[in-house]
């Protein structure tokens, strides 16, 4: 396989290791309330997709990036390639953007705080996705 | 006409071999001449050889069927000795003076194989009759019925010996591949070409041109062949063309990755460059492997001399060889009529065209008498075709039968990825469907496309496609002057009600019954029918058989041929030595080797070097004298820890941190605090995976306000540098901290005894102060050290003593050893290798890889508490899950024999005095043990159920692989100095 | 129709005409007692058990395809018990204690050639943790032999012990590990669950599950909704897709792992022989075949098929141990796809859906654990509590923290 590396054009796929899903970027907050299903959510269970998968590769022969590959698991066509600290940076900002409106939001409504729970981990993973 | 030609019984005039270059060659022993230019088949067929070979189930006498890679049946083994390369192909073999060939798959001669009788218990042996008998007494197969079908079962041998021959790998990249240099192949290549795209033009054949020099046809008024030859020679010339003979395309990876193999001497290399294992990358691939001829079934049609129409016109076109003196011809196809055209040119005599196809007007050769709507039943002669029986009874005399079942398209890369083929009713063949590898284009014979004049204008249009897919200016190219032959083809697999021994896996012995079989018995996917069968399953991988065989499931099952479907083409298109693959990489070149910067003196010194990774290690040194390892061992410990020793310690994982945020960072990877580790001070870091196991080990000096270097285990220090990388990137981007792996630019020595700041003061440049004041336990700081050299210095230690790790940029770590151990003379300084470094250890119950395998907790190391509960650090949550917290968990614990003069084994299990030794009272193990010359005993380490708390107790460790069962007393795995005094002398 | 040579000399006297199917084609009816979703090793040796030895009646195996065509379709055949971890070995063993008798009890012929494994070991540090592993089998009361270079010679005089980049001291022994022929396990566990009036039902695609206030209820198919009391899947490499219908996640990724076949030879390598310092392992067929494989590709995978760098590595950790098989060639390749888990070891399990329940997370090793998978998931289904040799292999053990993790990788499948 060919990785189109941001920085270093197409690159031979055996330069890499691989990790396995993007998603483990998003790590949850280790304070929460929900941190040990949320950890565990995190480091153990996949959605594993036939079909477009977003996965951290690292250039361990080059340049030591971690990317964000996303890549068809049927055909193995390589749809897009980032670089993955661009990836996480983003999904931070949205994160604290999130937080900070939540905040906001929950000073208002100081009744329904149950909802907002539910979100962090899997949200964000969908928006890493459009990313 | 030479006297080489004379002894060649078959050979006629014409083709493309050289008649001044006789090659004398061996086959079974008995000695034959041919021509360079032949194949080992064409100059066997020149000699008369017709019998080659035995079938594999029911070892019939069979004989050349193909000119090509596909032949099922003229399997030999070439060469002798080490150089022995069995399952060749007699066919694709290029003659050379000298060449030694042995038939295979015989017991006994091979006109006379004992193995025969197989053949007449054919009935018995059928379809997947092994999975319903050998089952009875059941202790039968494995010691009777299994060794007896292993030894009958096999084709060629291996030598047994090490491949002598060399193999290479190599890369290759241009903007076409084209695969197959037939008429369509050479087009694309040529409108590629003078486009000035940089081309590939690869074929599995020693000689190019594909199926040009095989027929006699007409090109821009020249013989076909004559027409390839300059044709090529007009690539050649041009320096973007690449043309690789002998080389296979075998298989399409993703991405426009192809595999292919260069076989520069296949059978003759003598210890040089065999083959070459070549990867080439290319934008765009033309596809131009052209089609594979198939047989029809009928029954004994099996028996040498029965060959397919296209080889025999390929033998006697190309090689000038007459396969047959007598040859009659069964096609269902106007194939078989152009065969009869070639060989009455050549002088062949043709005993009859049997056509099974009745309504068509064709014009035989004069004199040749053709048979409408015939069919054969039946053949004679065992050894040898003799004549063929027809349905009206007739007999045709006939030492050689032309078979044409018609053309199956060579599709095979193109469904190496998604692809699956379709059926073409027009040419009764499958031919390319959709989801074709990235830029792939298929044209001529392997698109379907099977007469001339087409296949060299689709190649010229596939050529031209892709200079404009790529955005080049296609340049003019003339259309050469040639003729559609005319081509006409009416399905006809197999001749009804002439089953018996109807083969249409010759290689495999499948024949019509089985498939009928199969189908009764339930075996009804084309895939159930292939696994039960093996038909397609053998070397030819189905390119003989495979569409036959579906063609008469679809028959029987009343469904058509596209209902049908096919199996999966996979790769290699045709067979890869497993050398090829390796390359290079074998023997002593399997991996690298990383030397440390003291080897050179270490090797000089007469060390015993062992590999740890990648790394070679010096394992101890033996002295004069010392004739056993633990002489030695035991020399190296009691001299460090009377005076001072040093190890190379360069290969534990070195990793440079700067930045702003470097201190945040390492409390976020390392479990315990280092948000406070002062400038100056070295700490102890112990670094859990996320799901809370302990990952690595080391320590992490802070060299200044921004500036740390970690060291990890040898062992882990790539997989630590890339889950750092990680961390940093992926986890904390918005942390200003940058890393890079050090551990190739510094040397790095363990100082270690009574003696060492003794040892190492003698080295230090003016002005600098390690007293224990001055740079106390875990001090580092950089120092100058003999005359100017920059250092770094590290108070740690692994072996318990006052001890100081020094590393120097690489480039001074041979000066650096000679210094030391120069310096160290006058203290008896002992160089210590891992043997000694592992005793130190154990003694001072430090945990290494053995205690710390990736399955082992922070508490279970008795490190629990170094866990800490206050920050955010990898592995934090998930290390306090129920199960990693358990109160009867196992502990680290050391231990001593009862009896000391009992040695321990590491491996040994830990089983209660007195209760059974089964996997219920089985409480633990001992990872790690050594000989303590202090204590005179062996010790150990090992985890043990609730550990901490039975320090005193004895147990048993049970050793059930070699047969040790002895008492054991645990204790404090802190064996020597358990206070530490030492450490802070 | 009972086989034997007796069936052989009578149907070759009379032609070989009067063979039967060797299963049924059956129609789905609308309703069963047990549904098993995937007609591969593991589900068919599942219903086989159930109708021979738990007496359950009314039983479907769905299949989206044809029968045995997943992994036990593409393997490398080997069979062994030679774990390490409490969880693993005595359900390895009872596999292998089930291939001792499988010919017997299905009345087919596996060819089960307990011909045994050696794992070479090439540091001191490698052999202790294989003594430590050989005692963990020979408690467990499986058989387990350390053999040292000598020892080893005698048995594999080919392995390049002067040269090797990874010296050769010697290796463990599984003498009654070996290899079985992988269709035919597939089909002999069909013909008897078939015989026993197990439905099999190929070309059968589930695309969806019944499920109503947490309870499973049925599926539906191509062939129409089919009800049932219990619902068993075990569709290996599909197992994440399969049950994101029923709207779980799980702790598995899908990989693909390749392996290789030579072209026949005469016997020259005795029983299974794997590389400890690189991936590697080869067994040689009862047609002659080289069979080999080593490492999965590492990337997340669907398609059945990989990619180069992997020929390059196995054949190289080929080349490494045994150059006398650099002449052999590679005939044919082939991938699968591996319902990779987070710890390496598999899950037999409830699912937090009533009346659904999972066998998956076999990564590369679901061959030699087909009879044991079948039976612990065939106890499950008709008991429903784990079998006592499958009392580990729970799908809770990641969030408790009881991983079964044999090779210490972590949660990491593509290192398992």
């Amino acid at each position: 396989m060919i990785i189109n590396h941001p920085h270093l054009g197409p690159r031979d796929a055996s330069e890499f290791t691989i990790l396995g899903d993007a998603s483990l970027i998003n790590r949850p907050d280790w304070q929460a309330g929900d941190a040990d299903d949320a950890f565990y959510n995190y480091q153990y269970l996949r959605d594993n997709p036939a079909g477009l998968h977003r996965e951290l590769w690292f250039h361990e022969q080059g340049d030591r990036s971690w990317l964000v590959v996303t890549r068809d698991t049927v055909t193995h066509a390589v749809i897009a390639v980032a670089l993955a600290s661009d990836v996480a940076k983003a999904v931070k900002a949205k994160t604290a953007q999130k937080t900070a409106t939540k905040k906001v939001a929950a000073k208002k409504t100081a009744t329904k705080r149950t909802a907002a729970k539910k979100t962090p981990a899997k949200k964000t993973a969908t928006k890493g996705n459009a990313t | 006409m030479s006297t080489a030609s004379l002894s060649q019984k078959n050979r006629i005039t014409g083709g493309l071999v050289d008649r001044d270059q006789p090659l004398g060659f061996r086959f079974d022993g008995q000695h034959y001449t041919g021509f360079a230019g032949d194949t080992l088949a064409s100059a066997l067929l020149a000699n008369n050889v017709r019998l080659v070979g035995r079938s594999f189930k029911y070892h019939r006498p069979r004989g050349i069927l193909t000119a090509g890679s596909e032949e099922p049946n003229a399997l030999v083994t070439i060469g002798n000795g080490a150089h022995q390369d069995p399952n060749s192909r007699a066919t694709t073999a290029q003659l050379f003076d000298g060449m030694s060939a042995k038939s295979q798959t015989k017991m006994g001669l091979l006109s006379f194989d004992l193995m025969a009788v197989n053949d007449f218990l054919s009935p018995l042996l059928g379809a997947g009759f092994y999975y319903k008998t050998f089952m009875w007494p059941a202790a039968f197969w494995e010691k009777i019925y299994e060794p007896i079908i292993r030894k009958a079962a096999g084709l060629g041998s291996l030598s047994g010996l090490a491949d002598p021959d060399q193999y290479d790998k190599g890369y290759l990249h241009c903007d076409l591949l084209v695969i197959g240099s037939g008429p369509s192949g050479l087009m694309a290549a040529l409108a590629a070409a003078k486009s000035g795209l940089q081309i590939i033009l690869a074929d599995e054949d020693f000689c190019l041109g594909g199926r040009l020099n095989a027929e006699r046809q007409e090109i821009d008024g020249m013989e076909s062949a004559t027409f390839a030859e300059s044709f090529l020679a007009q690539l050649a010339a041009m320096d973007n063309v690449r043309i690789m003979s002998k080389t296979t395309i075998f298989g399409a990876f993703d991405h426009g990755c192809y595999g292919a193999l260069e076989r520069v001497n296949e059978h003759n290399a003598n210890g040089s460059i065999r083959q070459i294992f070549w990867h080439i990358r290319s934008q765009r691939c033309v596809l131009a492997a052209g089609a594979t001829e198939r047989p029809i079934a009928f029954s004994n049609n099996d028996r040498p001399g029965v060959m397919l129409a296209g080889a025999v016109r390929t033998y006697v076109n190309r090689f000038g060889v007459a396969p047959g003196k007598r040859v009659a011809i069964f096609t269902n196809n106007d194939d078989g009529w152009a065969t009869a055209q070639d060989l009455h040119a050549a002088g062949v005599e043709v005993t009859a065209i049997i056509d099974s196809r009745t309504d068509i007007a064709k014009t035989p050769p004069t004199g040749v008498p053709t048979v409408l709507g015939g069919q054969i039943v039946n053949t004679t002669g065992r050894l040898g075709l003799r004549s063929v029986t027809l349905n009206n009874g007739i007999h045709i005399p006939a030492d050689c039968l032309a078979v044409s079942g018609g053309w199956s398209p060579t599709v095979h890369l193109t469904c190496h990825q998604r692809g699956r083929p379709v059926w073409n009713v027009a040419i009764a063949g499958f031919v390319p469907g959709g989801n074709l590898p990235d830029g792939m284009i298929v044209t001529g014979a392997a698109n379907g496309v099977m007469t001339l004049a087409s296949c060299l204008k689709s190649g010229l249009k596939a050529g031209q496609q892709v200079v404009q897919d790529l955005g080049f200016k296609p340049a003019a190219i003339k259309q050469p002057r040639a003729v559609d032959e005319s081509f006409a083809i009416q399905p006809f697999w197999h001749v009804k009600g002439s089953d018996k021994k109807a083969f249409v896996d010759f290689q495999n012995d499948v024949g019509v019954k089985d498939i009928k079989q199969s189908h009764r018995e339930g075996f009804r996917s084309v895939e159930h029918l292939k696994r039960y069968t093996t038909l397609g399953m053998a070397t030819d991988q189905g390119k003989i058989a495979n569409v036959a065989g579906l063609a008469i499931l679809a028959d029987i099952s009343g469904k058509t041929i596209a209902e049908t479907g096919t199996t999966i083409f996979r790769p290699p298109y045709t067979p890869v030595p497993i050398a090829a693959f390796a390359g290079r990489s074998r023997g002593k070149d399997f991996r690298p080797t990383r030397l440390t910067p003291s080897h050179k003196w270490a090797n000089a010194e007469g060390a015993v070097f062992v590999e740890t990774g990648a790394w070679l290690r010096a394992q101890w040194y033996p002295k004069t004298g010392e004739t056993e390892w633990r002489q030695s061992v035991d020399r190296e410990v009691l001299a460090t820890r009377a005076s001072v020793g040093i190890c190379d310690v360069t290969t534990l994982g070195k990793i440079d941190i700067q930045g702003r945020d470097a201190a945040a960072f390492l409390n976020h990877v390392y479990a315990n605090g280092f948000a406070k580790l002062p400038i100056g001070k070295t700490r102890y870091g112990l670094m859990l995976r996320e799901d809370g196991m302990v990952m690595d080990d080391g320590t992490t000096a802070r060299l200044g306000e921004t500036h740390y270097v970690m060291t990890t285990t040898t062992a882990n220090a790539v997989g630590v540098f890339r889950h750092l990388e990680f961390c940093r990137q992926c986890l904390w981007p918005e942390l200003d901290v940058q890393l890079i792996s050090i551990t190739e630019q510094y040397a790095q020595y363990a100082v270690a005894g009574p003696n060492a700041r003794r040892l190492l003061e003698k080295l230090l440049d003016p002005g600098e102060d390690i007293s224990n004041e001055a740079f106390p336990f875990m001090a580092c700081r950089e120092i100058s050290i003999c005359g100017g050299v920059k250092a770094r210095l590290f108070r740690i230690s692994f072996s318990g003593e006052l001890a100081f790790e020094i590393a120097v940029p690489s480039r001074y770590g041979d000066a650096m050893i000679r210094a030391l151990m120069t310096a160290g003379e006058e203290f008896g300084v002992a160089p210590y290798g891992t043997e000694a470094l592992g005793v130190m250890r154990i003694e001072k119950g430090h945990v290494a890889g053995n205690e710390l395998n990736g399955q082992t907790t922070a508490r279970q190391m008795g490190l629990g508490r170094m866990v800490s509960q206050s920050k955010d650090s990898i592995g934090l949550v998930l290390s306090r899950r129920p199960e990693l917290v358990r109160d009867d968990d196992y502990e680290l614990i050391g231990l001593k024999p009862v009896n000391s003069d009992q040695p321990l084994i590491a491996g040994s299990h830990f089983i209660g005095i007195g209760a059974g030794t089964v996997a219920e009272n089985d409480e633990g193990w001992v990872t790690s043990i050594a000989y303590s010359p202090h204590l005179k005993s062996a010790i150990g380490l090992g985890y043990i159920r609730r550990g901490n708390s039975r320090h005193g107790d004895i147990v048993r460790a049970v050793n059930l692989l070699g047969g040790q069962d002895i008492k054991v007393e645990l204790c404090s795995p802190h064996f020597i100095d358990p206070e530490g005094t030492r450490l802070h002398g | 129709m009972r086989y034997s040579i007796w069936t052989l000399i009578n149907q070759a006297l009379t032609g070989n005409r009067n063979w039967t199917p060797v299963w049924r084609e059956p129609e789905p009816k609308i309703h069963y007692d047990i549904v098993i979703v995937g007609g591969g090793g593991h589900g068919l040796a599942t219903a086989f058990y159930l109708a021979s030895r738990y007496g359950m009646k009314n039983i479907a195996v769905l299949e989206k395809g044809w029968i045995g065509s997943g992994n036990i379709g593409r393997n490398t055949t080997i069979v062994r018990s030679n774990y390490l971890l409490d969880g693993n070995e005595p359900f390895y063993e009872q596999s292998l204690q089930l291939w001792e008798g499988l010919e017997q009890d299905i009345n087919y012929n596996a060819m089960m050639s307990q011909r045994g494994i050696i794992n070479l070991y090439h540091s001191d540090a490698q052999r202790d943790s294989y003594v430590r592993r050989g005692n963990a089998m020979r408690l467990h009361g499986a058989d387990a032999e350390l053999l040292n270079q000598d020892q080893l010679r005698s048995l594999c005089p080919f392995l390049d012990y002067e040269n090797a980049r990874f010296p050769i001291m010697g290796g463990l022994l599984q003498k009654r590990a070996g290899t079985a022929r992988h269709d035919a396990v597939a089909w002999g566990y069909a013909r008897a669950a078939d015989q026993r009036g197990v439905d099999i039902i190929q070309n059968c695609d589930v695309t969806d599950f019944l499920i109503k206030d947490g309870v499973c209820t049925g599926v539906e198919t191509s062939k129409g909704t089919i009800r049932a009391g219990k619902i068993g899947v075990a569709v290996a490499g599909s197992t994440s897709r399969v049950m994101a219908k029923a709207g779980l996640r799980l702790p598995i990724e899908s990989h693909v792992l390749q392996a290789f076949v030579t072209e026949g030879l005469k016997p020259v390598i005795p029983g299974v022989i794997t590389f400890g310092a690189g991936h590697f392992y080869i067994s040689q067929s009862d047609k002659g075949g080289l069979v080999f494989g080593g490492d999965i590709d590492g990337y997340n995978s669907y398609a059945q098929r990989g990619n180069l760098p992997v020929f390059e590595d196995v054949c190289e950790g080929g080349m490494a141990i045994m150059p006398m098989i650099g002449r052999a060639r590679m005939l044919r390749n082939w991938g699968g796809i591996m319902d990779m888990s987070m710890d390496g070891s598999p899950i037999i399990d409830k699912t937090p859906i009533d009346h659904l329940y999972l066998n998956a997370g076999w990564c590369y090793g679901g061959f030699k654990a087909t009879p044991a998978s079948g039976l612990c998931f065939a106890h499950l289904l008709a008991r429903d509590e784990p079998h006592k040799v499958a009392t580990k292999l729970r799908l809770d053990r990641f969030r408790r923290g009881a991983m079964l993790d044999e090779r210490g990788a972590g949660a990491q499948p593509n290192l398992h």
